[in-house]
């Protein structure tokens, strides 16, 4: 296909990855490319190896044989250090459960990475409470985040992904833990905003509804991504490219 | 949709004009096919037959048609049947999906091909209707749900069917399986 997104370079890339834990082979030689400002989607049922390639792309897993490219850059050859601070500055991460500090104020989760960006304190706070605004949850700034419902929580998570204004996020089944109607309103906030920022997400679920907030769709089957499904999507991005 | 029952609803409401019907079911149930004014011409026709609505005495203006309808007890009888009856939860035991993918078993084309080919054409339309849901009217929204369910439940049936294609193969193509 002579479509002009083939000829973009692409932000991420996973090039023939492999990854084992112990005896079992979770990819078995997975190859994507993600455009620079598209929403893209890596579907799959449990167990297909979706989450551990996710965890590749953000170089949280290195893999076994293969290559991890990020922005014209080898990033699985990176020493530890120098990964951690590739995640830590370009990239947002938002999980399932479990990433939010209970003990603290929903703005202090949300400036916690800026402040470990060594982000001034005051710039810190007014930037988490611009994205708590955004995300309509401006009146939980002084809550624990302990104390809010599952969609308020995931609404914080996406703005703490989003205050650090990375060039990806990574999203690992986002909206695993909440009802379908709350699951949308999360989706079209994580979407809808990171179109404005123009801010690249790599989303993983096993929920066809979720990936089909997506501009591309991928399937990951026994560790091989075996069908990229997103024709709109594709248009999507060359009109986006066009542009 | 029943254009008849659902006309008839409407009627239940106040009694109204064939163009004031129209204008009301195409914005709550046409959704991209609208009635035709012949049919809800027709169709106020039959339910008068029926006896289940009356038509006044035409108005003078403008417009093909300035007769007012009102509904009757036995039409509000039968909308009042039908909406307390629930609409028949099909099996859709013999669907064209199960079709096709038996079909390519059978004759020993790539099913497999085919259900990836079917996930991608419903991953497009729940993109379309997930933009409709999202910048559509509530009414919009409910009815891009309802599809967007509808779909997810085929996806899920294309998931499952996919993961047990070489099982359905050995049942529809036996003679393949004890080659």
């Amino acid at each position: 296909m002579n479509s002009p997104v083939v000829t973009r370079a692409h932000l991420i890339e996973s090039r023939d990855v492999v990854k084992s834990f112990g005896q079992t082979v979770a990819l078995r030689g997975a190859t994507v490319a993600v455009y620079p400002g598209e929403i893209f989607a890596i579907m799959g049922p449990s167990g297909s190896g979706k989450s551990t390639l996710l965890h590749c792309l953000a170089g949280i897993f290195s893999p076994d044989r293969g290559e991890v490219w990020f922005d014209g850059r080898r990033t699985d050859t990176l020493d530890e250090a120098e990964r951690t601070k590739l995640r830590r500055t370009a990239f947002g991460f938002v999980f399932q459960f479990g990433q939010l500090v209970p003990e603290l104020t929903t703005a202090d989760n949300v400036a916690l990475p800026l402040l470990l960006n060594r982000v001034r304190r005051r710039v810190a706070y007014k930037t988490a409470q611009t994205w708590l605004d955004r995300l309509g949850i401006g009146d939980k700034g002084a809550n624990r985040t302990g104390e809010l419902s599952g969609g308020e929580a995931q609404r914080v998570a996406v703005a703490r992904a989003l205050a650090m204004a990375p060039k990806v996020i990574f999203a690992d089944e986002p909206t695993g833990s909440l009802d379908s109607l709350t699951g949308e309103k999360v989706m079209d906030l994580l979407t809808g905003l990171a179109r404005e920022a123009g801010t690249t997400v790599v989303l993983v679920t096993h929920d066809a509804r979720v990936a089909a907030y997506a501009d591309r769709v991928v399937m990951v089957r026994d560790g091989l991504v075996s069908g990229d499904l997103g024709a709109i999507g594709e248009q999507v991005s060359a009109a986006k490219a066009a542009r | 949709m029943s254009v008849p029952l659902t006309l008839l609803g409407l009627l239940e409401r106040e009694p109204s004009h064939g163009y004031d019907l129209k204008r009301d079911y195409d914005a709550y149930f046409g959704r991209g096919k609208q009635l035709p004014f012949g049919q809800v011409y027709s169709t106020l026709g039959r339910l008068a037959r029926d006896g289940k609505v009356v038509g006044g005495d035409a108005e003078p203006g403008e417009g093909p048609d300035r007769k007012p309808y009102s509904i009757t007890d036995a039409g509000r009888a039968e909308v009042d049947a039908w909406l307390a009856d629930p609409v028949e939860p099909e099996p859709h035991l013999q669907t064209v999906l199960f079709a096709k993918v038996t079909l390519s078993l059978m004759l020993g084309k790539p099913a497999e091909a085919y259900l990836d080919r079917q996930r991608s054409a419903h991953m497009r339309r729940m993109q379309e209707l997930i933009e409709l849901r999202r910048n559509g009217a509530l009414v919009d929204a409910l009815l891009a749900d309802h599809a967007l369910f509808h779909l997810e439940a085929d996806l899920r049936w294309i998931d499952v069917t996919s993961a047990r294609l070489t099982e359905l193969a050995a049942v529809v193509t036996p003679e393949r399986a004890q080659e």
